[in-house]
Parts: C-alpha cells; structure tokens; sequence
C-alpha cells in the first residue's frame, strides 16, 4: 500500500498548495449540549446517558446555555461576527454511533462568522481567515470486536458506549488558507497551536488533544504555481497532535502531487492520518450519496443573542494570547529564543506569577527553565503542575539574592518543596541549609585546604588564579556545600597572592 | 355497575367525591367493558388491568386520607400508543416498536400520574399516527362502535373508539393534521387539539414536530376542559412548550354551558365547506354543520363569512411538511438500540440490518411517506418543497390572522364526510388524505381547534363534526362556544348523542 | 413537477435505508408521481418576500441552565437493546468509516 510520493520540494515547484482546516472542540461545560448528563471523561459504558442523548423515541432537546455562551466567546476571540439569530439543523445521515440518525447541528446559519486568527510563523505573520464558528452535538464512541488490529475492518461486531453522544463541539471552519506555499504545514500547525493556547486562556474546553477534546480535520488540494485556482480537495480526519497536523499536511501535498504527475485526478474523498506510519488511507468517497437533507431542528427554537448579552460575554475574555505574549517579552527583555522555549513549556504563566512576587525576569526563567523544567520532564508532568508554586519560587529567588542560599543549596531547597516538607523557609530550617557567614570557621577551612594541596596553592601563587577553583571545591565540600562561594574565592586568593 | 360507565368524568369524580363510589369500582368497570367488547371493537393495544388496578386503590386511600392530587383524581384514563409510558409498552402501531418497554414516561403520561388517574391502557393507532382510519396500525384496525365496519377515523382511532364504547370515560390523543378532531367527529366524542405548545411534547413519539399537539378524548367539553387543564402548562424539557399559564379552561366550558353567546362573531370559512371547497362534502355533513350555525345563533351569536384563500394550498403544504419531518424522525429506528433487529443473513453489515429491519418494520404507508419525506429534502429538491411548504404556512397562519380580526372563532365541519368502510380508501392515499382537508390548517398555523358532535348525517345515520378554531394561545373560546353548542344539541336530542349509538355485542351498556 | 421514477425511487430508499423489494419500487413510484402532483400546486404561491414558519409560535433563546441532571441506569439505557455485550449496544459489523 506504498504511496509514490513527490518531495516537497518538488511539489512547491509546481503547485500551490490551499488549506482548510475544521477543528473540532469539545466545549468543558457540565452537562451535554441538550440534555443534563454529564459529559466526565472515561466514565463507564452509557452510565451517562438519558432519553435525550440516547435518542429514544419521544425525548427531546433542549440547548445548554453555558454551550452557547461559549461558542459567542469563542466567536469574538476569534473576531467574529455573532449572528443576531441563527437556528440548529438536522444533518441527517445513518450510523451506528449516532442515536438518532441525524446530528444536530447548525448549517447555513451558524452562530459565529466571518472572523480571523493572525499565525506566527518565523516572524512572518499569515491571516486565518476564518468563515464559521459553529455548535453541534458529539457522537457515541464504537468498540471494534473481533478483528485483529481493534480497527473497523475484520470486526465482526462493534460495542456502541454513548456518553460522549451529545457533548457539546464547536466547529471552527477556516476559508481556504491560500499563500502559505512552503510554509503551508508550518502555518497549519501554528494555527491549531494558537487555537488551542485561545481555547485555554478561555477556560471554554480542556484542549487536550490526545483525549480527542481538540479533533482537526485537514483539507488540502494543490492547484497548478500561478494559477489562482483551487484543485480537487481531499479531507484528512481526526489528526489528533499539532505535530500530525503538520505531517498530515506534508503528506497530502507530496501525495497530491504524485497523483497529478501521473496525470490522473485527486478524487475527492475522506482520509484517515496514522499516527504510527505518518500516511494517510483513503477513506469514505464523498459522493451524491452523501447528501444530509438538512433542514431547520423544529424541536428546537432560534437562538437570538441580544446585543447587550454579546457584549457582556466581550468583557469577559481574556488577552489575546498573542498581544499578551508580545507584551510580556518586551516587559521582561526575553530573547525570541527564551520566550519560544518559555511559551513551549507551558510556563508562561508560573513566570508571570514568579515575577509579579517580586523575581527578576532572568531568575524566574532560569528556575522554571532549568532546574524545574528538570525535575518535570522526571516526574513526566507539565511545568506547572510541579508541586512548587510561583510564591515558593519567588522566594527561594530571595533568600538567594540576600547572600543566604546559593544555587547548590537553594535546589536542596526544592528538593524539601517537592517531597512535601513545608514552606522555602520551613525546609531551609528543617535541613539547616543556611550559609554559614562565620569568617573564622571559613578562614581556618581555607587555611586546612592551602595545606593539603600544596600544589595548587604554589600555581596560585604564580598567577595561575584559575586553578582557585579546585581549592573552592575543597572548601565546600569540607563546609558541606554551605558556604558563599564567592566569599571563599576571595579568602583563598587574600592568602596567596 | 353499568351507570358509571356512562358517566362524564365530571359526573365521576363528583361520585368519588361523594364516596357513592370508589376508583377501584369504576376502574374495574371499565377493565370488565374492555374484556367485554374490546375483541369487537380493538381499540386498546395493550391493557395494564394490574397497574391501573393499583393505581385506582392508591387514589382511593388518598380520599380516605383527604390527600387528593386533581380534581380526577381517581379517574381512569386511556393513553393513545404513541406517548411513552415508563413500565408499559410503547408501540406507536409499529412492528418495529413490538415489544419496546421505554423507561421513562412523556410529561403527558407523568402529569396524569401526579393527578391520580388510572391508566387503563394504550390505545391503538395508525402506524406511527400516519393515517385517518387506523387502518395502518401494524396490530390490525379499530373499529368504529357506531358501525363495526366502519373506520374510527385516525390517527387516533382507538382512544376516539374507546371513549366512544364506553372503554374509557376520557383518553388522550395526539394531532398533527387532524387525529384527535377528526376520529372525534366520526365517533360522536369530543376532541381537542390545543394551541401548539399548549402541552408538553416530550415524550411523544414525534410524526411532525412542528404540527403534533397532544390533546383530550372525552365524551364531553366540560371533561374535556377538566383534562386539558392536568396535561397543560409549560414544560422545561420541551423547548417549544409555552411558557405561559394556560386560561380558564373549565370556567369557559361551564360559562359556555349556561347557553349565551351574545355578543360572539362566528366566522364561517368559505373554502371549509362545500360552498367553496375541495374534495366531496357530504350533504348529511353539511346539513348538520349548517343546523349547528344556526343553534349558536340562536345563543346569541352573530355569524360572518370569512375567507381564506391560502387554506387550498394547506393539504398540499401538509403533505410536504409531514413527510420531511417524519423521514427524519424515523430514522432513529434502525435496529441498534432498541425495537425490531432483522438479520437479511448470517454476518449482514450493520448497514444491510438497519435496511432490512426498516423494511420488515415498517408498514406502506409509513415508508411511502418516509420517501416522499426523504425526496423533499434531498438536495435540489429542498427549496422547490420543504422551503416552499415552510412559506406557505407563513400565507396560511395570515389568513388565520385576517379572520380573526373578523371574528372571534371560526368554525366549519370537523371531517367532509362520515365515517367510511374499512378497507375503502386503503389504497388511494390522496382519497384518504382528503379527510383531514379541514382540520390541517389549524395545525400548520398552530391555533388551537375542537371537534364537537353535530348530530347523525340524514343518508347514513353515522355521527358527524363541528370544528371550532380560535386564536393561538385562545383555547378558552372553543370549550365556551363547544360547550354552549353541546349543550343546544343536547336538549333537542334529548341526551347525549353517543345513547344512539347501537350496543355492542358482549356489553351490557 | 418532475415524474418520480423507480430509479430514483430506489435511490431515495437507499439514502432511507429501507430495503424495498422490486414490487414495492414498482408500487411505490407511481403512487409518489401522483402525491407529488398533487402538492406540485404549491408551487409559486409564496413570493421571495414571504418568510418561511418553521415554528407555530415565535420563540427564541430556550435555555436550560448548565446543571447535571440524574441519567437512566444502564440497565435502564441498554433495556430495549437487541444485544448487549460489556454494557454496551452490541450491534452488527460496521461497514463505513466515522464520519
């Protein structure tokens, strides 16, 4: 099943590429779209689920207010307009997964238009332009059984589980991204990451994308370089990592192009991303067969946002997190390398706290970067979720900076933090890791070290300062680390010189 | 024993309140009429003797105790087959439904538990209430007590035909185009469809969301008042439900009664009629709809002439509207969660199942309209019909409008004929579709309408209908003009019109 | 107003999932050719000007508050269900892909 593929390279001598990207995000509200079960993640098989979501005879629907107070939320950050009526709509198709044979959703009247994301990519600035925002229901979710590989081909049987049947999603469709050229899979990717780091800073979803709670679906198609045409697309589903997002794209474009060079068309259909082999499959055939007879939800009434509610939910968003993220490098003096490794770990926000109790910029990033960015990838967590806080950071900073803890002593220090033994200043009690300032105790260790190491001391004595450093180490080891290092250089170089 | 049948729940539950009688010994009655005449007359699908039983001695230790829930308390009640029922089975008149116990009940179905009356049973219907006759019921027809060869009109055949029978003192019905009014009319009951959104729709087994409106069978309006005011009012969890208190529905019935109706615009709807109609009115028809006229006038009312000229394309709209909405609220019936599964062979796809399952499940008329439903909102199509139909109604509900700066109700007959024979029209569905040509509008504009008894026609001695319609959220009117006619008709007939109805073979009433 | 024709008839049924025999396509699409003449009359009677009703009365924004409310037990969920396998809907294999 090896696909003949073009380099990408190539492809971009010839071809232009055009991208649209549907990103599917799973509102974090606490009950589902229409009905009030809960939508918990990995609950037990159809343990939350109702006549409604279940899609029984009778039940019937009735939209979640926070559902759509998010979706409006999620309009205006992305600088959309927000319809001042919009209707839900039946898309009507079969499939086991889906209790009633239809999806509620919205069609030709969705709630959030015409709006826009500018994407970062090395400096360039590339506009999403985006052409809806808008709020459906999820499906069940189907066990595969019987075949070998748990896929759906060779399953005998399949097993529906319908919690996830009804969670709200909100659909964000981008116009065809056009332009991108060799940057296309770069541009791809940073639209999805940036998406993301909005639906976060909105508190509307949990953005995980390995739990399927952020789903992207990547369509592609390459028309002839210069022509200003739109080729034949194909429909890349549920690429659930910002990194496929930029392989999936890769891929399809080196594809594309291979199927054209042989002179034959791209046929306009689904395909499915494997993470595994990074390839994409082909899938369902998009034909006259697939035709959703929509028409307006009648169990439902329009939604019509006043204007005074739209604006009421404006003055609740957040920074735009690329104004906040330009604000605060400039702030804080950060090299577009610091703030890119700030920003990928995820600490964005512990630094901003470190600061504000008072760190420097370079300090607070030094600890979370460094030793705390350690001590994460150990224990296989997020940065931020260390149990250090941004206030115990701050201060161990302090009592560095007033000459009572070194850096040795001060990661002795987050040592105690992380195994729960109390408070910076607690720990430093507790381990009795104050430097000691004593000159007395310090001279006589200088004096002990000059004398076992008669060598050095005579290097030292003919200018060779740099061998100071072994004499250093004698010292701390001897005061077992607890001493100002600084401090002692002086007293060592004082004595010989 | 036999007296308590023929009594109006209004009567019974005066009787209960008296303590002349207790609701085990009228609910036992009716189970024993059921046993007796319901071979003859099929009316039920499914009867819960046991539960209603139960239910009927619970509201009798809430008397004892002084704990009363309604004012039918006691009351026993039938329920048509397409309303959930926590612990009963739910067909809808389907084979693909045989057998489905849902577990929860329709709001309907809660608010009369909560009131206290019995539920006897499940009453039968046409197939997912797609028909005027019962004849498409997959569990066989129901038969008209006037003429047991005669339809009992549908959808609702079988709570009209139990009420008329004397099965049950009052039942439930639900309306899309004309079940509750129209069986009503060719039964000699009552019927009432109410402002659209006037009751809860949740857990009603949705034919046409946009047009289905449950509503009272009774063999009178005041009881008919009595019920529309338990199963009323604004529900939560049906988004379309009105969030409004419903009128003073039994006050209008009793005002009604009293005979004055001075100072009341009767409008007469020309294209409801045989004057400037479509489709065969029946001269017996027309003959007891114009006597009735002249009753109210003589109440005091004055009558005018209204016209609605988009009311000859509402059959039409209907019929584009219906299909579309059902097709796709058909669709959940596919075999995988619930209902009928028919393997085509060892190993089918769960694709080949769903299509094999739908085609033993359903019966003709069901997958006729589910493919006309399917044609009018495919692709192409929708504009030209499910949009255009969407329009209509928009010129249909404006006439409605017009009229009622004219006059304060309208009123034409309920059906353009009496009730016909079985098997008749079974395969001419424009014929049968014809029957509903007066009751569809109320339905398309959602304006609330009643079908009250108007004598017996002249040629063949069956009963015949009187519609009223009033304005949406006006239901009040129709139980005081319905009432005021009922009981002018009463007094010239000397009795209610259901004592001219022949026995029925095994029951003593 | 176009003829329907067994083809099409056939089509739509697929799109319906509902497997019609040979005789109930035969049936079937002259009987739905008179139904849709028969509402054909419809046609232009409404102008561009005229909204559409697609609701009775004109409501808008019913809400229901974010709160979680009791769901069925699945005993209740799965008791209708054909088959049930590790509290789940068994049903027959699945052909398509996921949409």
């Amino acid at each position: 099943m090896s696909e003949t593929l073009v380099p990408f390279d190539e492809v971009l001598e010839a071809y232009d590429p055009a991208m649209g990207l549907e990103v599917h995000v799973e509102l974090n509200t606490a009950s589902k779209m229409f009905c009030g079960c809960p939508t918990e993640f990995g609950a037990e098989p159809n343990t939350q689920v109702c006549p409604t979501c279940l899609g029984l005879p009778g039940a019937m629907p009735v939209v979640n207010r926070r559902a759509v107070e998010s979706a409006i939320r999620i309009g205006l950050a992305l600088n959309c307009e927000i319809a001042e009526w919009c209707r839900f709509a039946r898309k009507n198709y079969f499939y086991p997964d889906m209790p009633k044979n239809f999806q509620t959703s919205q069609y030709d009247e969705p709630i959030c238009f015409e709006g826009h994301m500018d994407v970062e990519v090395d400096g360039e600035t590339f506009r999403v332009e985006i052409e809806r925002a808008h709020m459906e229901e999820d499906t069940g979710k189907s066990l595969h059984v019987g075949g070998a590989t748990g896929r759906i081909h060779g399953a005998d049987h399949s097993l529906v589980d319908y919690n996830r049947a009804g969670i709200p999603l909100i659909e964000i469709v981008t116009k065809p991204i056009l332009g991108a050229g060799a940057k296309a899979p770069e541009v791809a990717r940073a639209y999805v990451a940036q998406l993301r780091d909005l639906i976060v800073a909105l508190g509307v979803s949990d953005a995980r994308m390995d739990q399927g709670s952020i789903r992207a679906d990547v369509n592609l198609s390459l028309s002839p370089k210069g022509s200003g045409t739109l080729g034949t697309r194909t429909e890349t589903k549920n690429v659930n990592s910002l990194r496929s997002v930029e392989r999936a794209v890769r891929f399809e474009m080196s594809r594309h192009a291979a199927v054209l060079g042989r002179g034959e068309a791209i046929l306009q259909e689904t395909r499915h991303w494997h993470e595994d082999t990074g390839v994409t499959t082909s899938g369902r055939e998009k034909s006259d067969a697939e035709d959703y007879r929509y028409f307006p939800e009648p169990d439902l009434v329009p939604v019509a946002p006043s204007r005074e509610w739209v604006e009421e939910l404006r003055a609740t968003l957040p920074e735009n997190p690329t104004a906040r993220r330009a604000r605060l490098q400039a702030a804080w003096g950060f090299s577009d390398l610091e703030m890119r490794d700030t920003v990928g770990a995820g600490a964005l926000d512990v630094i901003e706290q470190t600061i504000a109790a008072g760190t420097s910029p370079q300090a607070a990033r030094k600890w979370w970067l460094g030793e705390l960015a350690r001590r994460a990838n150990e224990q296989g967590v997020d940065v931020p979720d260390l149990a250090v806080t941004p206030a115990d950071v701050a201060r161990v900073q302090a009592l560095v900076d007033e000459g009572s803890l070194n850096d040795k002593l001060a990661r002795q220090v987050f040592d105690g933090l992380l195994a729960g033994e109390g408070s910076p200043d607690e720990v430093v009690a507790a381990r009795g890791l104050a430097i000691v300032s004593d000159e007395g105790a310090l001279s006589a260790a200088v004096d002990a070290a000059i004398a076992a190491h008669p060598d050095v001391a005579d290097k030292i004595r003919d200018g060779k300062v740099a061998a100071a450093g072994a004499l250093i180490g004698a010292v701390m080891k001897e005061m077992r680390g607890q001493a100002d290092a600084g401090r002692v250089r002086e007293l060592i170089l004082e004595k010989l010189q | 024993m036999g007296d308590w049948l023929r009594s109006t729940a209004a009567e019974l539950a005066d009787a209960l309140a008296a303590g002349e009688t207790t609701s085990v010994e009228v609910t036992r009655a009716y189970l024993d009429r059921i046993a007796a005449v319901d071979p003859a007359v099929h009316a039920f699908l499914h009867v819960d003797a046991d539960g209603a039983l139960a239910q009927a001695a619970a509201s009798d230790e809430r008397r004892a105790a002084g704990t009363l829930l309604s004012p039918l308390d006691g009351v026993p009640i039938a329920v048509k087959d397409v309303l959930t029922t926590a612990g009963l089975p739910t067909t809808c008149g389907s084979r693909i439904l045989e057998g489905w116990v849902p577990p929860y009940d329709a709001t309907v179905v809660r608010r009369l538990r909560e009131a206290g009356l019995p539920i006897l049973g499940k009453t039968n219907m046409d197939e997912f209430a797609m028909g005027s006759s019962t004849e498409h019921s997959a569990y066989g027809p129901t038969h008209n007590p006037w003429d047991l060869d005669r339809i009992p009109g549908g959808s609702g055949g079988g709570s009209a035909a139990a009420v008329a029978a004397f099965e049950a003192p009052l039942a439930i019905g639900t309306d899309t185009g004309g079940s509750i009014r129209q069986p009503g009319a060719v039964t000699g009951t009552v019927g009432v469809k109410p402002t659209y959104g006037g009751v809860s729709r949740y857990g009603l087994v949705a034919l046409a969301n946009s047009l289905d409106q449950a509503g009272p069978v009774t063999r009178t309006v005041l009881d008919a008042a009595l019920l529309h005011e338990v199963i009323g009012g604004h529900d939560p969890l049906d988004s379309t439900s009105i969030d409004q208190p419903l009128p003073a529905l039994v006050e209008a019935a009793r005002q009604g009664a009293t005979g004055d109706l001075s100072g009341l615009r009767i409008g007469v709807v020309t294209e409801l009629s045989a004057t400037g109609g479509q489709g065969g009115w029946q001269s017996g028809v027309m003959s007891r709809f114009q006597e009735s006229v002249d009753l109210l006038v003589e109440a005091g009312a004055e009558v005018v002439e209204v016209s609605c000229p988009t009311f000859v394309h509402a059959l039409a709209t209907y019929y584009l509207i219906l299909p579309a909405e059902a097709s796709s609220n058909l669709a959940k019936f596919d075999a995988m969660r619930y209902g009928l599964r028919v393997w085509p062979e060892e190993g089918a796809s769960a694709e080949d199942v769903m299509r094999a399952t739908r085609d033993a499940g359903f019966g003709d008329e069901v997958k006729r309209r589910i493919i006309l439903g399917t044609y009018a909102l495919s692709s192409g199509y929708y504009d030209a019909y499910y949009g255009q139909a969407q329009k209509v109604r928009t010129l249909i509900a404006r006439d409605f409008d017009a009229a009622f700066e004219k006059a304060d109700v309208l009123v034409s007959p309920t059906a353009p004929t009496t009730a016909f024979r079985l098997g008749e029209k079974l395969d001419d569905p424009i014929a049968m579709y014809l029957n509903d040509l007066a009751t569809i509008p109320a339905n398309l504009a959602g304006v609330p309408g009643i079908s009250v008894p108007s004598g017996l026609a002249d040629e063949d001695g069956l009963p015949t209908g009187f519609q009223v319609l009033a304005p949406a959220l006006a239901d009040d009117r129709l139980y005081r003009v319905g009432a005021a006619l009922e009981a002018a008709l009463t007094a010239r007939w000397g009795g209610p019109l259901l004592d001219r109805a022949p026995a029925l073979e095994g029951g003593a009433a | 107003m176009p003829e329907i024709s067994r083809d099409e008839v056939a089509h739509l049924a697929t799109l319906a999932r509902i497997d019609l025999s040979d005789d109930e396509l035969d049936h079937l699409a002259p009987q739905l050719s008179v139904i849709l003449e028969s509402v054909a009359s419809i046609t232009g009677v409404a102008g561009d000007d005229v909204a559409p009703t697609s609701h009775a009365l004109p409501l808008t924004n019913v809400f229901r508050e974010d709160v979680v409310t009791p769901c069925l037990t699945p005993e209740q969920a799965l008791s209708g269900a054909p088959e049930v396998e590790e509290q789940r809907f068994s049903v027959p294999r699945i052909l398509g892909e996921e949409q």
